[in-house]
């Protein structure tokens, strides 16, 4: 699957969509099938303020936990509470209803990241591991 | 040569095919000033040389078993059934390691399956694991986890009467990681003061640390302890250090506590001079991310067959860490398949039984004592009116020269309190079990009953 | 699971339960049975805990029985999980534990009753000395994490005194993943040290990572995760004792030179040791197993408390340690492992344990040197004790080393331990121990071989295993998606 056009891409393997003053943030094909099976998620406190590259959360499989960075600068609006029961979701639609985290952010907070030509090239070349 | 080694043969085959002249050169990467020359210990011994030497150490210890034995304190002398230690001779059980291959260790892993089964039964708990290594540092990881639920809060509240030993270990940990430990008093009857406790807590406490029985072998108010500690949000833990007792006494968890931990040495483990023992982990589902140790999980394999992995993992060291919830890696796997062993033995009937004439036993005694203090022998029973279970705290001015007199006639008659400073009041603590005879409870109020 | 036979597969001991069965015979009462309501409260009494089983010992000895026949163990074949050291466990350690002036005692008893466990102690402290050269050994701990902790509290407690600030303690990204646990639990804050290309420490990166000045020590695993000496090991231990700083010692691998080499030659100034490792103590299906720590004379002064001292011909427990970190758990150490670890030493002795040593090396590189053709190694540096290959080459096909173990299993082995270390993609580290004979590793090369022809010509094989062991591969997915931890009656 090509990674959507319609939003941008960070190095740690994030998606962020911004519209309105909220950006929608999840993880990428190329990040869910590196994890594997997605078996649970642990998601922020909304208000909770944080800035570009923190840690916003954990997605863990079977064997491995890795972190969620915020790809941008914002206010934790809410999470996606269907990954309770469904942590699966990030597996099957990591684009859409496998989306993690909503925050309020302001204009041009999504300046400086990659799209998605430029992501495919990045995962291209870092080749794996 | 050595039984325990390969042959002369097979060395010589080896190096062969790896093109070494000898096995020195496998060590080429070793520089001199690392090395050691010959060993300065015995050269080997035959197996019998071996049982001579260690019969001869064992023959300077006095086995309790050739004694009238009152010794509690948080390790208890049961009965226990011949065909449990058979069982754990098996080589499959004890020369297997962590099951990491569920389809090679499913024996392994339903056993420890059915111990965190026991476990959540005997507690009224949701959650169990698969063992920690004793008591003492089990109230220690229900600490941290209450930590870890909530970071903000530094201070952590211990009854005085948890375990000296537990509070010891308890402060070794907490100062590394700059958390308060304070104690709550005891009231005249030998329980923790509500009042005091309820003053001592805050909106700053992390974890109230219960024991009950408690160290002076008194049954705490758990109901009354429990609300007072969930009322500033603090996690509720009961200790338990006479595993026995949950067959009698209510536990923990009815009463709204989150973690109930401590020590189930009393089902089926040797006293063993202190170690290994059992330490037990139980928990509301709330916890569950943030608990330590092993988790065993009911799952299916490919054909659609029940099977047991361990699970829950992200949470251990191996993967988490520097977060992860615990240090530790070997637990104390045997001893857990031991008491599921003895408990599956056991079962219901024998649960409660076993508590029945454990606490029937320290009730005589108790008894006993009640005649003796009519004729001001230097015994009192330090609590009268507070309910025991199988340990009760008698005092007395010397206790340590009772003790050696009664040492004298084969008795060993208790534990006494002031080995622990000046914590407790002077005296030694009783403890009865199912094992000791009448004739033998006989024996230590007669001794008592005699002048010094 | 079946055995390939007709009959049922053994539920849980819950589901065995049939009304009226008893397994147990307790001696008369003898006494009085009071109700207990009449002097406990009731709202503190419970009732029969009625979803507790009632088998017979009959059960109970089926039961048992036909699950241990589900697990692999050492004693049925070669057990090469890599840094676990699985040796044979010798019957004679089992049979001294046992003797009842060993296992029954009180721990509370008192000293004149207990002479031979505390000579026991101190011999085995003397053994340790003489093996590690290092000043003196804590029993304590109960495994060799609990060990690190001892160790990295020792250090935190001897750097406060000299009013030291540092909190930082160095771990490489090869070591094992109690070690940062370990340093957290102990109040520092862990720095990851990569390693260099050969897989080692680098003295480079250590070097400026020292000139920050808030290094409280190092911690490192000698021969390393890989089973690779470390060369620079002295000069690394010169460059921290110069800034101040400790070397920790991951004790781990010590059966790799036990009789040819010493931790105390090394600089290290705290080292635990598995005895459930080296010294042949069993590993129990996950313990117990205990985790002594050796030290320096720099730390000797924050042992815990009590050690037990010779004083004239008596021993005694000495708890008069003012600068003691304290207690790290209950009592004095898991007594009975000691017993056994100490019957080991005795056993094979000086020249013994050198053997040991050396089998244990051979074997590994044994196995390396017949494999190396198939299985890739990522880092080329001689081997000691274990050897750590990789699934690259099988990679190329998708089949990855959880295959490779799982196939193992049809093949009558356990598999080598996987991912670990980290800094190996697709490991696959095997540690046979000094405890087998040739043809055992010439049927696990075999084995080995067999798979990696297998990866290449039909890796769906090889995917879908194991075929033959008493459950296939179990969904560890659902396991942590819907955990289900323990029997409820339905």
């Amino acid at each position: 699957m090509a990674d959507p056009s319609d939003r941008f891409y960070t190095h740690t393997h994030e998606w962020v969509q911004v519209s309105g003053g909220q950006a929608t943030v999840g993880i990428t094909q190329y990040a869910q099938e590196q994890l594997g099976d997605v078996v649970f998620v642990e998601l922020p406190p909304a208000g909770k303020k944080v800035g570009k590259g923190e840690v916003l959360g954990t997605i863990e499989s079977v064997k491995a936990v890795s972190e969620l960075f915020t790809p941008v600068t914002g206010e934790v609006a809410g999470g996606n509470a269907a990954l309770e029961s469904h942590p699966e979701l990030i597996n099957q639609d990591p684009y859409g209803a496998g989306w993690v985290v909503k925050l309020k952010v302001a204009a041009g907070a999504a300046d400086g990241l990659m799209d998605a030509a430029a992501y495919e090239k990045f995962v291209a070349e870092e080749g794996g591991h | 040569m050595h039984p325990y080694l390969a042959g002369s043969e097979d060395r010589r085959r080896m190096l062969e095919a790896i093109g070494c002249s000898s096995v020195a050169e496998l060590f080429r990467t070793l520089p001199g000033e690392v090395r050691c020359g010959e060993l300065e210990l015995p050269r080997g011994r035959s197996e019998e040389e071996v049982r001579r030497e260690f019969w001869a150490l064992a023959g300077r210890n006095l086995a309790p078993d050739c004694a009238a034995s009152f010794l509690g304190a948080g390790v208890y002398q049961h009965v226990v059934p011949a065909v449990a230690d058979a069982l754990l001779q098996r080589g499959e059980f004890f020369t297997a390691y962590t099951p990491y291959q569920p389809e090679v260790s499913q024996g392994t892993l339903q056993a420890i399956f059915e111990f965190q089964t026991f476990v959540c039964q005997l507690t009224e708990m949701d959650v169990a694991n698969a063992s920690l290594y004793d008591g003492a540092t089990a109230v220690v990881e229900a600490v941290l986890m209450a930590q870890r639920l909530a970071p903000g809060r530094k201070r952590v509240v211990v009854a005085s009467t948890l375990h000296p030993d537990w509070r010891a270990v308890l402060d070794t940990y907490c100062e590394a990681m700059g958390l308060t430990v304070t104690a709550t008093p005891r009231d005249s009857q030998g329980r923790v003061d509500a009042d005091a406790l309820a003053a001592a807590l805050g909106q700053d406490v992390s974890a109230v640390v219960v024991q009950s029985p408690n160290f002076l072998g008194v049954i705490e108010d758990l109901p009354v302890v429990g609300k007072i500690a969930k009322a500033v949000g603090a996690l509720a833990i009961q200790a338990v250090a006479e595993a026995t007792s949950l067959g009698l006494l209510a536990p923990g968890g009815r009463f709204g506590f989150d973690v109930v931990c401590g020590e189930m040495q009393a089902f089926g483990i040797p006293a063993a001079f202190g170690g290994p023992h059992l330490g037990f982990f139980a928990a509301r589902r709330a916890c569950l991310r943030q608990m330590p140790g092993r988790l065993v999980g009911e799952t299916v394999d490919s054909q659609g067959e029940r099977g047991f992995v361990l699970t829950l993992s992200t949470r251990e060291q191996h993967i988490r860490r520097a977060k992860a919830t615990s240090n530790i890696c070997t637990n104390h796997g045997l001893m857990a398949l031991a008491a599921t062993i003895v408990l599956s033995l056991l079962g219901r009937r024998g649960v409660r039984e076993v508590a029945l004439a454990s606490h029937a036993k320290a009730e005589y005694l108790k008894a006993g004592i009640r005649e003796l203090m009519k004729g001001d022998v230097g015994v009192r029973l330090a609590f009268p009116e507070s309910p025991t279970y199988n340990e009760f705290l008698v005092l007395h001015d010397d206790p340590e020269r009772l003790l050696a007199r009664l040492q004298d006639e084969l008795i060993l008659g208790g534990v006494a309190t002031t080995q622990f400073g000046d914590m407790f009041p002077r005296g030694f603590l009783v403890a009865a079990t199912e094992k000791n005879t009448k004739a033998d409870c006989d024996r230590l109020l007669g001794a008592l009953r005699r002048p010094a | 699971m079946s055995d390939g036979r007709l009959r049922e597969r053994e539920k849980l001991i819950f589901e065995r339960s049939s009304p009226g069965r008893v397994g147990y015979q307790l001696p008369a009462l003898e006494v009085p049975a009071p109700d207990p309501a009449r002097v406990i409260p009731s709202r503190l009494l419970r009732e029969e805990i009625a979803d507790l089983p009632e088998v017979s010992e009959v059960d109970v000895v089926r039961h048992f029985t036909r699950l241990s026949k589900w697990n692999y163990s050492v004693d049925e074949g070669l057990y090469p999980l890599g840094s676990c050291t699985m040796k044979y466990n010798p019957r004679i350690n089992e049979e001294v534990a046992r003797y009842p002036g060993l296992a029954q005692l009180h721990p509370l008893q008192p000293e004149v009753q207990i002479q031979g466990a505390l000579a026991l102690m101190w011999e085995l402290e003397r053994a340790l000395i003489a093996i590690t050269g290092m000043a003196r050994v804590t029993l304590q701990p109960a495994a060799g994490a609990h060990g690190e902790l001892a160790g990295m509290l020792m250090i935190r407690k001897a750097l406060a005194e000299r009013g030291a600030q540092r909190n930082v303690v160095l771990i490489p990204d090869s070591a094992h993943g109690t070690n940062p646990a370990s340093a957290v639990f102990a109040g520092f804050e862990v720095v990851e040290i990569a390693s260099t290309a050969r897989g080692t420490l680098d003295l480079a990166a250590l070097a400026r990572r020292l000139d920050v000045g808030d290094v409280a020590a190092l911690m490192v695993t000698v021969p390393n995760t890989l089973g690779v000496f470390e060369p620079e090991i002295v000069k690394a231990a010169e460059m921290l004792h110069a800034s101040g700083a400790f070397l920790y010692m991951d004790g781990a691998n010590l059966n790799a030179f036990v009789g040819v080499a010493q931790p105390g030659r090394m600089g290290a100034d705290a080292l635990h040791i598995n005895l459930h490792k080296t010294f042949s103590t069993p590993h129990g299906g996950g313990g117990p197993g205990a985790g002594p720590v050796a030290v320096s004379a720099a730390l000797e002064p924050y042992l815990p408390v009590p050690m037990v001292e010779r004083v004239a011909d008596r021993f005694t427990l000495n708890y008069e340690r003012p600068k003691s970190i304290g207690k790290v758990r209950g009592f004095y150490g898991n007594f009975s492992i000691l017993v056994r670890a100490l019957a080991y030493i005795r056993s094979l002795g000086r020249d013994g344990l050198r053997s040991m040593a050396e089998g244990a090396v051979l074997n590994a590189n044994y196995i390396r040197t017949q494999l190396e053709a198939d299985y890739h190694l990522q880092y080329t540096e001689p081997s000691l004790h274990e050897v750590v290959f990789d699934d690259a080459r099988q990679a190329e096909n998708d089949v990855h080393n959880i295959d490779i173990a799982k196939r193992l299993l049809d093949y009558g082995f356990h598999p080598p331990t996987m991912s670990f270390p980290l800094i190996v993609h697709g490991a696959l580290m095997i540690e046979p121990t000094e405890s087998e004979g040739i043809e055992e590793l010439d049927a696990f090369i075999a084995a080995m071989k067999a798979i990696a022809r297998e990866a290449r010509e039909n890796p769906e094989l090889v995917k879908g295993a194991p075929y033959t062991t008493p459950v296939r591969r179990l969904d560890e997915v659902r396991a942590a998606r819907q955990p289900v931890l323990r029997w409820q009656r339905p």
